[in-house]
């Protein structure tokens, strides 16, 4: 078919691929998720002061987290080498992945934290204080259950994106599928595998997408 | 119960400044519903929302049941808030939680047990009446529902005082009196003090013991409802009373329109049980004047009957002179009118 041989394909390998990819994508986006919630909320609340200090220190997280989110996936891994040398050891494979994956994320989940922090009805945050909410109670009790359909939204969306980073750091030597892919339809011309790899991606993608909009769904009261 | 001194709130700085609230002072009883009147931007939210701190005042004091809220720490605040209730224009509810759980969410703010909170949620449920309506989500709701949901929320930290900004505003005029009827309740069942803001003399004419005119950020008339409804005496005020009770035009006309003999137009007002007495006939029988009807209004103030007409006496000058005094005699209200 299409002159695709799979008689020659190591399916073996395809499996091992695969659980790479999962497995970056897990552990990236738990750390995404631990690391990009709090900055999210520190950015909405601190972007609601008016406080100067705290404004000055939002600028600057701001600023820091724009820095993050201009860079390209592909110059940010190389650039962090050293960085993730530091925290697990090694710079490449699945291990040396994860860190580059969650840096590139964490600023873009965090404004998507922050978006969707902002669609929540202002007048409830007020009605909250007015009952003697305390700030902590204030974003546990109300900001995040509110806003739990924008959060799952910004969740799904990370996700997705992360699918496409993992298959970026292929090029790197990363391991999964989008490693698979380079090597052999980039470096061996051997197509067949290079297109499975992309199918199992394009599915994965397809998955996380429904799964999320399902989750979004069952959580709207709107 | 609630004490404003010399309240000022400026917004913004410098030569943008706008000033809500001038040095304003206001003293609320406890167990009173009293009304806050003004147009739109006199500085009516901005007053409520000073009496829990939802807005810091620029300069002044805010007393609640003996405690001054400007002076408190962060922490204290939290805790005399949970004394005072709020019910808003847009109810405010959590979209995400039952009525159920956005009834119980000042209890578990205040970590409360789950066997008392489900007691007091009940308890609640049964007195707003939406027993029924326990699992849905305020999305599922009328407007008249979310306003219950509110107000049954804002009672269940057992406060002092309820704060009602505009709480009817959104609603239809059979709904509004459904609402005022429950504030009214449950200010004689608890003996709750309730402040509530309006720009409805409507809303002030049907629960309110007492009420203020707010104006450029400053109370321009204050006094029992009955007193500032019949004899209004700033501009702003009449300009409610006269929205109300709908004068205007065809008044003068009628006024102006010549009778016999020396005739003389007044407004005479009735109050409380002298409304339904026969005064007027008795009075014109003995007098010999004769009158006309210019307009008139029977209604009540609370649960006070009231009632307001403006009639022209004819007659000579005597006979209208004698009428007019027979019935300031009888403990009525005349006033000449020209
Ligand atoms: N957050 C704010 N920042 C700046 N100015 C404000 C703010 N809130 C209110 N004001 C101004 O203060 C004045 C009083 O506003 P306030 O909201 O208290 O009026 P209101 O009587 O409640 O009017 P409405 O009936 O329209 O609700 C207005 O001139 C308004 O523009
Ligand atoms: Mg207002």
């Amino acid at each position: 078919m299409w002159g695709l041989d799979f008689s020659s394909v190591d399916w073996n390998e395809i499996g091992v691929a695969t659980l790479d990819t999962l497995k970056m994508l897990g552990a990236s986006a738990v750390f995404t998720f631990i690391l990009g919630l709090p900055i999210g909320i520190v950015l909405f609340m601190a972007s609601r002061s008016t406080t100067g200090w705290v404004r000055a220190a939002y600028a600057v997280i701001s600023f820091i987290v724009n820095i993050l989110r201009s860079v390209p996936f592909i110059i940010l891994i190389v650039a962090l080498i050293p960085v993730t040398k530091a925290i697990v050891g090694v710079t490449f494979g699945v291990l040396g992945t994860i860190p580059p994956l969650v840096i590139a994320a964490a600023p873009f989940f965090a404004r998507l934290v922050e978006t969707s922090l902002r669609e929540v009805d202002r007048g409830v945050i007020e009605a909250a204080h007015s009952m003697g909410a305390s700030t902590w109670q204030v974003i546990t009790r109300v900001l995040l259950p509110e806003a739990r359909p924008g959060l799952l939204a910004g969740i799904t969306i990370t996700v997705v994106t992360l699918v496409s980073y993992t298959a970026m750091s292929g090029m790197v030597g990363g391991g999964g599928l989008g490693d698979l892919a380079i090597r052999y339809g980039y470096y061996r011309y051997e197509s067949t595998v290079m297109i499975i790899s992309v199918i199992f991606m394009i599915v994965l993608v397809q998955l996380l997408q429904m799964a999320g909009d399902r989750l979004v769904r069952h959580f709207t009261r709107k | 119960m609630i004490e404003l001194k010399q309240l000022t709130k400026r917004y913004g700085q410098g030569a943008k400044a706008t000033e809500a609230l001038s040095g304003l002072n206001l003293s609320i009883h406890k167990g009173e519903i009293f009304g806050v009147i003004g147009h739109s931007g006199a500085g009516k939210s901005t007053l409520i929302r000073c009496m829990n701190l939802l807005e810091r005042p620029t300069s002044g004091e805010v007393w609640v049941g003996g405690v001054n809220l400007t002076g408190l720490s962060k922490q204290r605040l939290q805790n005399e808030r949970r004394k005072i209730g709020m019910i808003f224009q847009h109810f405010n509810l959590l979209s995400s939680a039952t009525v159920y759980d956005n009834i119980a969410f000042p209890l578990r703010l205040a970590r409360k047990g789950k066997a008392e909170v489900e007691a007091k949620v009940n308890e609640l449920l049964a007195l707003v009446g939406l027993e029924a309506h326990r699992n849905k989500y305020p999305a599922q709701l009328s407007g008249g529902q979310k306003q219950r949901v509110g107000i049954a929320r804002a009672l269940a930290s057992d406060p002092q005082v309820l704060l009602c900004d505009e709480a009817t505003s959104a609603l239809d005029p059979q709904t509004t009196d459904s609402i005022l009827k429950l504030l009214l309740d449950i200010n004689q069942r608890f003996n709750l003090t309730i402040v509530l803001i309006t720009h409805e003399m409507h809303v002030i004419q049907s629960i309110c013991d007492r009420v203020a005119v707010i104006h450029q950020g400053g109370i321009v008339e204050e006094g029992a409802v009955t007193d500032v409804f019949l004899k209004p005496q700033h501009p702003v005020t009449k300009d409610f009373v006269r929205g109300e009770q709908s004068q205007g035009e065809p008044l003068e006309l009628a006024v102006q329109a010549s009778g016999t003999g020396s005739p003389q137009a007044v407004k005479i007002t009735f109050l409380g049980s002298k409304t339904y007495e026969s005064i007027l006939s008795r009075t014109v029988r003995e007098t010999g004047a004769d009158f006309a009807i210019l307009q008139g209004t029977i209604s009540t103030i609370k649960d006070t009957p009231y009632g307001q007409l403006i009639v022209r006496f004819e007659g000579g000058r005597e006979q209208i002179d004698a009428t007019l005094a027979k019935l300031s005699e009888q403990g009525l209200d005349v006033e000449v009118m020209n």
